[in-house]
């Protein structure tokens, strides 16, 4: 079996936090032997994750449990992050077009769109009342 | 928490705006709201100097989609210059460069102006 190791954070639902949570994800991935680039891929996956569950899952309220793993495998590395606000359905969301966008001055939709690029894997779960994030990326 | 900074200059008609740090959705309604006074009092030729600039998140990018259409209705514009490349990549990765003029210094984004 390989070994796995594994690092959790608990904080909770504020944009106070998420430069807490990119240093979090930044020294692991960097322990894990990540280079530079795969490293900034992950911590904007992370961030952007965070940022939906802030806005999207808890709207905005305050003091909400975001929790987040961090697991070692062989050659990769699993994200998890769990919390109990609305779930998301990842069938109905459509990739924004910019030129609409802008010409609606709409701003936000972009996150998922680029934890999709940044990330291998990404699969959303949903278990009672808690909402479950999971993407991985390979070394 | 994170830190993010904008200091103002001005070189002829062109406002420059040197940001520094990491803008994210916690930081992005500073420059939101340098923004909206920039519009509110007519300086629409503006360029923003990204050179101090270490991160940016989609809602960072949010705030430059939220407004440059009412800057361009009033004949202006904001040209981005002097990104980092790990910034940059960001940015290109939601194709930015398509619709914003982005440069690699700040007098290529000033003339742009001329």
């Amino acid at each position: 079996m390989p070994s796995i190791k594994e690092h959790t954070l608990h904080i909770s639902a504020s944009t106070n936090e998420l430069e807490r949570i990119r240093h979090f994800v930044a020294d692991h991935a960097g322990r894990f032997g990540f280079g530079e680039d795969d490293i900034n891929d992950i911590i904007l996956a992370v961030d952007e994750a965070c940022t939906n569950i802030i806005k999207h899952a808890y709207e905005w309220k305050s003091g909400k449990p975001i929790h987040i793993q961090l697991a070692m495998r062989r050659n990769e590395m699993l994200v998890s992050i769990i919390d109990e606000g609305k779930s998301f359905d990842p069938d109905s969301y459509k990739v924004p077009s910019m030129q609409d966008q802008l010409n609606q001055k709409k701003r936000s939709g972009y996150g998922i769109l680029l934890i999709r690029k940044l990330m291998d894997h990404v699969e959303y779960r949903k278990r009672n009342s808690r909402n479950e994030i999971r993407m991985t990326k390979k070394r | 928490m994170s830190k993010f900074e904008i200091r103002k200059r001005s070189k002829s008609e062109v406002t420059i705006l040197d940001i520094y740090g990491e803008l994210d959705a916690h930081t992005a309604p500073i420059l939101e709201k340098e923004l909206q006074q920039l519009i509110e009092n007519k300086f629409v030729h503006i360029v923003v100097n990204g050179s101090g600039l270490e991160y940016i998140s989609s809602a960072g990018l949010g705030v430059f989609m939220a407004y440059i259409e009412d800057i361009r209705s009033q004949d202006g514009d904001i040209k981005i210059s002097s990104l980092k490349p790990k910034v940059f990549n960001v940015f290109d990765l939601l194709g930015f460069p398509t619709l914003y003029d982005i440069v690699e210094n700040e007098e290529k984004a000033v003339d742009r102006f001329k």
